[in-house]
């Protein structure tokens, strides 16, 4: 585990307000979630996941096929397709076309694809004012953070930080109630929307049929990003299409649902094209910047692309006891929890964090919610074969690779495997009828210390299962 | 199917809680079974596959087969070794044909001991007395991969003299997962102690569950604390009269 995974990690636990922050928010987007879900809720919820899959199945095994006819389409429209390999590209074709058009000042809706890329850092580099328009974006924007959780950026922060923040970087009375915070909020961002050369957004979905962009959100401010600014980029991993708009009818009722315990979000955009005559209201430009950006390394393997399904909903990480006590900022990368810990390794490297799949206790809850039925973690056991294949290769962790062979070899010789095990017994302290709280210095190290270190043991019996049953 | 059980008394009971193992033994007796306990057998793998040792699991997945290929039914006390020999073994397999055939006809033999009872000898009343107020965890894998979830509760509405009390979650991972718990031991234990208040909510004085790996976890954590709450294997409370 790297110094920087490890020391996150502990922080996050020794912070107990941030627990109880983080448990709580997770908790009740939880329970929001499960209600909407339920039997009498939802009859068909497992039949929607089921086609919800099937459907992203389908489109993943032919996107060259969808990702031609989107582009074909938003071009029918008077749109314009980008393909981005990685960050690089994104940020030097919206630079290139700030550049041309004069543009200084950019609004952006919340997008985690953009967070992948660190855009908004690019932009900046080269003198350009990104603004984030989401409410929980803005704020942490304004910390220079980033977002804490997929669906919910600030879910860290109480509304006294917030007010503390706003004081500080606004210059503005402290303002504790959410409401006043929020008007602050919305009077500095009327502002920016009014001004913006670029409004810049992501996408939850890619229609291939209609060449259209779908948004969803709660706050409206996406509507004023797409569609004040004279300019709209949306920027979107290729895994967000699907080809028809009535597949729709399936993901629409999972993602508010398993997100924020929505029935459905209170707005939902369709935006296909530049503004046509005889509209008011639109662009008179319409991007739309394809992102690679590792996703096509995951395309060969029919065990693991299952990762591309996601949707972003957020609800493996409500459900994920991991989760639930590191947070999101201990994760190595934007991309927090159960997904994160699969997309982060398969979208940038193995290497990256090798211990990030090893992060997690394999209870299933994510895959449980999952409103696409990502076998999450299938997935993270062969993300750990696969660490484990490269410790090999690249002789390294050589100790546990020897262990685990002699572990092996113990457990096909029985009569040895007995023998090894009363050893082990009649090393434990003597009549330890409770719980072994230490061992001696010399036998307290490796697992047997990190296990000493939260818990006690379990006194060894006087004698094996195998002892007594031919005993009896 | 006969009369027979074999039992897979997984490596964890023979090594540090073997009562759990002759008590699953005598209840299944008590119930008419002919049990036997194939001497052979050791661990079903499942901490070098969850590791990312898939040559090394794949060692021990062979020498389970071997052992229990005469077997026509086998019962464990554990969900977690259940799901792995049942659900897990097959991936390690693809690209054998053979074992992987008799990987699947070992699926269909082997059964988590609550199901076994519930499912297979269709009892929910055993005929045990455990005058206490308990509760129950449910482990992640029975949970989850097997989906054991009402089994368990039937069969602890029938022991007499005992009270259930739910705890609010039940269904929350105790924080165990094999390696993760000395290789993330601080979060590990984190999750254990969040378990931990759950159980002393209900105000129960006993935590039963179907996966010894979990009571470990739960036990130690509430050693550690100094907590008078003791754990117990469901095979001990349904041998208890």
């Amino acid at each position: 585990m790297s110094v920087e995974f490890d020391r996150k990690i502990h922080n996050t636990l020794a912070d107990a307000n941030l627990q109880l922050a983080i448990y709580a928010a997770t908790g009740r987007l939880k329970d929001k979630r499960s209600e909407t879900v339920t039997p009498d809720a939802l009859p068909d919820y497992q039949e929607l996941r089921t086609q919800a899959n099937a459907i992203k199945k389908h489109t993943i095994e032919n996107l060259d096929y969808y990702l031609e006819e989107f582009e074909r389409n938003v071009e029918a429209h008077g749109g314009k397709v980008v393909y981005a390999k990685d960050g690089t590209e994104v940020a030097d074709f919206v630079l290139a076309l700030a550049k041309d058009r004069g543009a200084r000042l950019i609004v952006k809706s919340k997008s985690m694809t953009t967070e992948e890329v660190d855009l908004n850092e690019r932009l900046e580099h080269h003198g350009l004012e990104a603004v984030e328009t989401d409410l929980g974006e803005f704020i942490v924007q304004l910390a220079h953070e980033r977002p804490y959780h997929i669906v919910a950026p600030a879910l860290h922060m109480t509304r006294y930080e917030v007010a503390d923040l706003f004081t500080k970087r606004l210059h503005v009375p402290r303002e504790t109630v959410i409401e006043k915070q929020t008007a602050i909020a919305r009077k500095v961002l009327r502002e920016k929307f009014l001004a913006a050369d670029i409004g810049i957004s992501g996408a939850n979905f890619l229609v291939a049929g209609s060449g259209a962009v779908v948004l969803i959100e709660n706050e409206g401010n996406i509507r004023l990003t797409t569609s004040a600014p004279k300019i709209h980029i949306a920027i979107a991993g290729i895994e967000k299409m699907i080809p028809r708009a009535q597949d729709l009818a399936t993901f629409l009722k999972l993602l508010g649902r398993s997100g924020t315990g929505q029935l459905l979000t209170v707005y939902t955009s369709f935006l296909s094209g530049p503004r046509r005559s005889g509209e008011t209201d639109g662009p008179d430009e319409f991007y739309v910047v394809l992102l690679d950006n590792g996703r096509t390394r995951l395309l060969p393997d029919r065990g693991t692309r299952q990762s591309l399904y996601c949707i972003r909903c957020g609800a493996c990480l409500n459900a994920c006891p991991v989760y639930r006590k590191i947070g999101g900022h201990s994760f190595p990368w934007v991309y927090s929890g159960p997904i994160g810990a699969i997309i982060t390794p398969q979208f940038m490297g193995i290497s990256h964090e090798p211990a990030l799949p090893f992060a997690s206790s394999l209870c299933g809850a994510c895959a449980e919610v999952c409103p696409v039925k990502i076998d999450i973690p299938k997935v993270l056991l062969e993300l750990r074969s696969d660490v484990k294949k490269a410790e090999v290769r690249e002789k390294r962790n050589r100790l546990e690779k020897l262990a685990f062979r002699a572990y092996a070899w113990l457990m096909t010789h029985p009569r040895l495997y007995e023998m090894a095990g009363r050893l082990a017994a009649s090393a434990a302290p003597p009549d330890s009828s409770g719980w072994i709280r230490g061992v001696p210095a010399p036998m307290n190290i490796g697992p047997l210390r990190a296990w000493l270190s939260q818990r006690d043991l379990p006194p060894a019996p006087a004698r094996s299962f195998r002892e007594m049953w031919r005993r009896r | 199917m006969g009369n027979r059980v074999s039992l897979f008394i997984t490596c964890i009971v023979d090594q540090l809680f073997p009562k759990v193992g002759m008590d699953m033994a005598g209840v299944l007796e008590r119930l008419g079974y002919e049990v036997d306990f194939p001497e052979s057998q050791t661990c079903c793998g499942q901490p070098a596959f969850n590791t990312g040792y898939r040559d090394e699991a794949r060692i021990m997945a062979r020498h389970f087969l071997d052992t229990f290929e005469s077997s026509e039914c086998i019962v464990a006390p554990s969900g977690s070794c259940t799901s792995m020999v049942a659900h897990h073994y097959a991936e390690l397999f693809q690209k054998e044909p053979e074992t992987l055939a008799r990987v699947h006809s070992l699926e269909k033999r082997i059964w988590e001991f609550s199901t076994f009872l519930t499912e297979v000898a269709g009892v929910d009343d055993v005929g045990a007395r455990l005058d206490d107020v308990v509760t129950f965890h449910d482990s992640c894998h029975g949970l989850r991969e097997l989906g054991i979830k009402d089994g368990p509760r039937r069969l602890l509405a029938r022991v007499r003299g005992l009270e259930l009390r739910e705890m609010q979650p039940a269904e929350e991972c105790c924080g165990f997962g094999g390696t993760f718990a000395v290789k993330f031991a601080e979060l590990s234990g984190a999750m254990a102690r969040t378990k931990i208040d759950a159980i002393l909510r209900t105000g129960a004085n006993t935590v039963v569950s179907l996966d010894l790996s979990c009571l470990m976890q739960i036990q130690g954590a509430l050693s550690r604390a100094g907590l008078k709450v003791r754990t117990m294997h469901l095979a001990e409370v349904l041998a208890s009269r």
